[in-house]
């Protein structure tokens, strides 16, 4: 838990302000000044604002609940995937091949027709639905199928690592209707609005802040919910709370289901705003470095992932810029580093600075309760 | 000694003659017919020569079918234009000064020509050559020519050799097959369904099809009867090719696996840079090669076998470093061990891309390694994959006496059952745990060794098979050795078998969704429950 002393609303505040600096320092520092934001840069801090959505929302299974999910970012891409449809279905007749109703790539693998599960995807609201739908449905099942039998640990781990690996292998066929190895791309226009003008951009990116903002909320709220306490006593010590009458079961399904929603909506806000979604987002990779973003800021804190989620991909931009073959040294070493010396994160050295400077405020600064000792052999 | 031989060789050439110098003055006479160039008599003067076995028998009957045998007007005197355009006379073959303009080709017919082919035909079928006389049975077998039926029936009573014999029997067949009367053919078609192959299904097809409308139910019956019997034997041949495929598979995932197996059994955390150590002991593999073809190069193929220990040495020196300098400080907490161990893989590939280069390695195969083997006709085995197959299965073998059998085994499956218990009774488990660590990731190295003969040595090596290995690791069980080796072979068999049904990407997934769904049987996997600690 982050310092006692420091107010939720006060954290949110401080969250929104740092959301609103990019907006203020594009549009309102003028062209030319060392603060201006440049139009290119903005979907880059809009891609940043998703990871740290969707590395909060890993943040609520495995900062709160002790479940490590190594198969989130198959949520985050299955949002993603509801989106691209929809934008592909958007592009219309403007298409390569120009066909008035499917995207290029069934043309071009001989497609007759739209296959049925693509039916719908032209309405933005079916789309949005389908967003939180088909990762929650997933998410729903799969997780009802393994606290059902009680997999946990890292037996969890695994079989989500399966999971999206599975998924990943299946988007890449071709057969599958959704482009294939190219994914999904060439989005033209997102709700009548081109999708590449600096306004469109300018305003997805305000509404990944404001997801990211409700996404906070959720989990604040959920901290202070017995709902949240009892996700404590799971993470430290399942059987117990069992035998302590509790439905277990339920409280995870449920945290399960919505973090898994949460990264689907990070998902669908990041399609537009990268302008590609392809099978890659599924490699067993891409989730664990979600673990990553998360362990970096601190676990089962409120900034934490969202420090982490900045940190790291901003490190990451940087270096596989300057310097590319240095990149996964710096990621393994991270991995590392992390989990040796700073297992509360960033945010937990904070808690390790002096009292004196602490903000005041009750007798706060009591540890957070000890994370997951989890299931051991 | 040479006198002696000499001397026998004398009286076999002096003894020889009566009977061969009647042929030879037949031939000869036979050989002024074709010089005279009546079509209607060339025929039988063919045979008498092809009968003959006179040494040019097949050059000069070759020459004939080809244009190449010329005749002198004047003297009916035959002579021989070699490929190369030098004249030879035909009996003697000696080069022979004749005037070339004097000496006309010997034209012959189509009918002739196919006489020709027959005849040919059966002097190879009549070669002293071994390799000769299958070459013509399999040419009969490919082409069936019923002038052949003849020769081909003398050369079989006449064949000692068991091999040659079932060649010739089955060319006969299918000469009978084709232009048989339909009792011979029922017959035949019975004799070709005994060695099954996609050729003589193909044939029995053909011939099935050819049959005329009015020929009697029985030939019918025994055609399809045949057919059915050869597709029901190729069908069969195939699963068995597909089980052994899946059993190679199989083999390979158990040594990337039971290092893992036996790793999470003791310690109860996932190691995420096991597929690392496999890798590394393939790049070990790779630079023992190197080094014995700069040093041994006489030794080359004995590499392989060096490499066995090298690279369990490099890859258990390897798991014990990262135990010791990572693992034993997380310990009581699996997830973050798993965190730290994957970052560790990233590291040792990237740093292998970078030290070693990101281009596949090539690993030669050794000689004994090479070729394939055939226990039963039409299903052929790699060399390379049985002794994968043999070789996984002694390393498992060894890794379950070591468990059974040894001071450290006892240990092992002591801390694997109830390590507080262990420590009590004073094992020393972070020795035990860095004994362990070491030892699954030198198996997994030796893995390595194995899958360099099957596989690209590269940096990424290791990720192709780290998700089955875990797979393996859920499905078959932990500190189990049994439930390893049993859910490493399954998982195999499977996938293979599932790969022609679906292709091999559904199969993949298929197999993902059933081991989630399997999960929902078994969530401890196939293995045994570690006691009151299996929830702790």
């Amino acid at each position: 838990m982050v310092r006692a002393g420091l107010g939720r609303p006060a954290l949110l505040l401080l969250v929104g302000c740092a959301v609103l600096l990019v907006p203020v320092l594009n549009r309102l520092v003028p062209e030319g000044s060392a603060f201006h934001l440049e139009d290119r840069l903005v979907p880059l801090f809009g891609k940043y604002v998703a990871y740290a959505v969707l590395a909060v929302a890993l943040d609520l299974v495995w900062g709160r609940a002790g479940i490590l999910s190594l198969g989130h970012g198959a949520f985050f891409a299955l949002g993603g995937y509801a989106m691209g449809m929809y934008l592909m279905r958007q592009i219309g007749p403007r298409g390569v091949y120009a066909h008035p109703v499917l995207p290029d790539f069934m043309v071009f693998l001989n497609w007759q027709e739209l296959p049925w599960y693509w039916y719908g995807f032209d309405r933005f609201p079916f789309a949005l639905a389908m967003v939180v739908l088909v990762p929650g449905t997933t998410a729903f099942l799969f997780g009802w199928l393994a606290f059902r039998s009680r997999v946990s640990g890292v037996y969890l781990s695994i079989i989500t690592e399966a999971l999206t690996y599975a998924l990943m292998l299946a988007f890449f066929r071709n057969d599958m209707g959704f482009g294939g190895n190219n994914g999904l791309t060439d989005f033209k226009d997102i709700l009548g609005f081109p999708i590449a003008s600096a306004d469109t951009r300018l305003g997805l990116y305000l509404a990944t802040g404001v997801l990211l903002l409700l996404a906070l909320a959720v989990a604040i709220h959920l901290r202070r919910s017995p709902l949240g306490r009892l996700l404590v006593a799971i993470r430290d010590g399942e059987p117990r709370a069992r035998f302590l009458g509790h439905d277990t079961l339920r409280a995870k399904l449920f945290v399960w289901t919505l973090s898994a929603v949460l990264a689907g909506l990070a998902g669908a806000l990041y399609v537009p705003q990268v302008g590609i979604i392809n099978p890659s987002e599924f490699s067993p990779q891409a989730s664990i470095e979600i673990a990553i973003w998360v362990a970096v800021g601190g676990r089962d804190t409120i900034l934490g992932p969202v420090l982490g989620a900045f940190l790291v991909n901003g490190m990451k931009t940087w270096l596989t810029g300057a310097a590319p073959e240095l990149w996964l040294f710096v990621l393994g070493g991270l991995f590392v580093l992390v989990t040796l010396v700073l297992p509360k994160g960033l945010v937990g050295i904070v808690e390790l600075l002096p009292r004196g400077r602490a903000p005041a405020g009750g007798p706060a600064a009591e540890p957070a309760a000890r994370p997951a000792e989890a299931a051991g052999g | 000694m040479r006198p002696i031989l000499l001397v026998l060789a004398l009286i076999a050439a002096l003894a020889a003659p009566p009977a061969r110098a009647r042929d030879e003055t037949a031939a000869r006479e036979a050989l002024a017919v074709l010089a005279a160039g009546n079509l209607d008599a060339m025929e039988p003067a063919i045979g008498t020569i092809a009968r003959s076995g006179v040494p040019w028998a097949e050059p000069v009957l070759r020459a004939l079918l080809d244009g190449r045998l010329l005749a002198r007007q004047a003297d009916r005197a035959v002579f021989l234009r070699t490929a190369e355009g030098a004249i030879l006379d035909a009996a003697s073959g000696a080069p022979a000064e004749v005037e070339a303009r004097a000496l006309r080709p010997i034209r012959i017919n189509n009918r002739l020509r196919r006489t020709l082919e027959g005849a040919l035909g059966s002097l190879t079928l009549a070669s002293p050559d071994r390799a000769v006389r299958l070459s013509a049975a399999e040419k009969l077998f490919a082409r069936p020519d019923h002038s052949a039926l003849e020769p081909l029936e003398t050369a079989l009573a006449r064949e000692a050799d068991p091999a040659v014999r079932a060649a010739f029997a089955r060319a006969r067949a299918a000469i009978l097959l084709d232009h048989g009367e339909p009792g011979a053919r029922a017959e035949a078609a019975a004799r070709l369904a005994e060695s099954p192959s996609p050729a003589v299904l193909g044939k029995l097809q053909a011939a099935r099809r050819a049959l005329p409308a009015d020929v009697d139910p029985a030939t019918v019956a025994a055609l399809d009867a045949a057919i059915a019997r050869v597709e029901t034997r190729l069908r069969l041949l195939e699963f068995a090719q597909t089980f052994f495929q899946g059993v190679s598979l199989g083999s390979v995932l158990l040594l990337a696996a039971i290092g893992l197996a036996v790793t999470f059994g003791v310690m109860g955390v996932i190691n995420m840079a096991h597929g690392e150590m496999v890798m590394l002991g393939a790049y070990a593999t790779w630079a023992v090669q190197q080094a014995f073809r700069a040093f041994f190069p006489g030794a080359l193929d004995a590499s392989l076998l060096a490499a066995v220990p090298a690279a369990f040495l490099l890859a258990g020196a390897a798991g014990w470093a990262i135990e010791r300098g990572v693992i034993s400080r997380l310990y009581g907490r699996p997830l973050e061990t798993l965190l730290a161990t994957f970052g560790i893989s990233l590291i040792l590939q990237q740093a292998v891309r970078l030290g070693i280069g990101a281009t596949n390695r090539e690993v030669v195969t050794p000689s004994w390694m090479s070729g394939f083997v055939e226990p039963i006709p039409g299903l052929a085995l790699t060399t390379n994959r049985i002794v994968i197959v043999l070789f996984a299965i002694a390393v498992f073998l060894l890794l379950l006496a070591l468990v059974r059998a040894t001071r450290l085994g006892l240990e092992i499956r002591a801390v694997t059952q109830n390590r507080r218990m262990a420590e009590t009774m004073g094992i020393r488990t972070p020795r035990v745990d860095a004994l362990t660590f070491a030892l699954g990731s030198g198996i997994a190295g030796i893995g390595g060794v194995a899958l360099s003969q099957i596989d690209n040595v590269s940096p990424n090596l290791g990720q192709s098979y780290i998700v089955d290995s875990f797979i393996v690791v859920v499905f078959g069980g932990v500190g189990n050795l049994w439930g390893t080796f049993l859910g490493a072979l399954t998982l195999g068999v499977v996938n293979k078998l599932l790969e022609p049904v679906a292709g091999a990407v559904l199969g993949k997934i298929l197999v993902l969704l059933a081991l989630i769904l399997f999960i929902q049987r078994r969530p401890q996997g196939l293995f045994a429950l570690r006691g009151r600690a299996a929830e702790a």
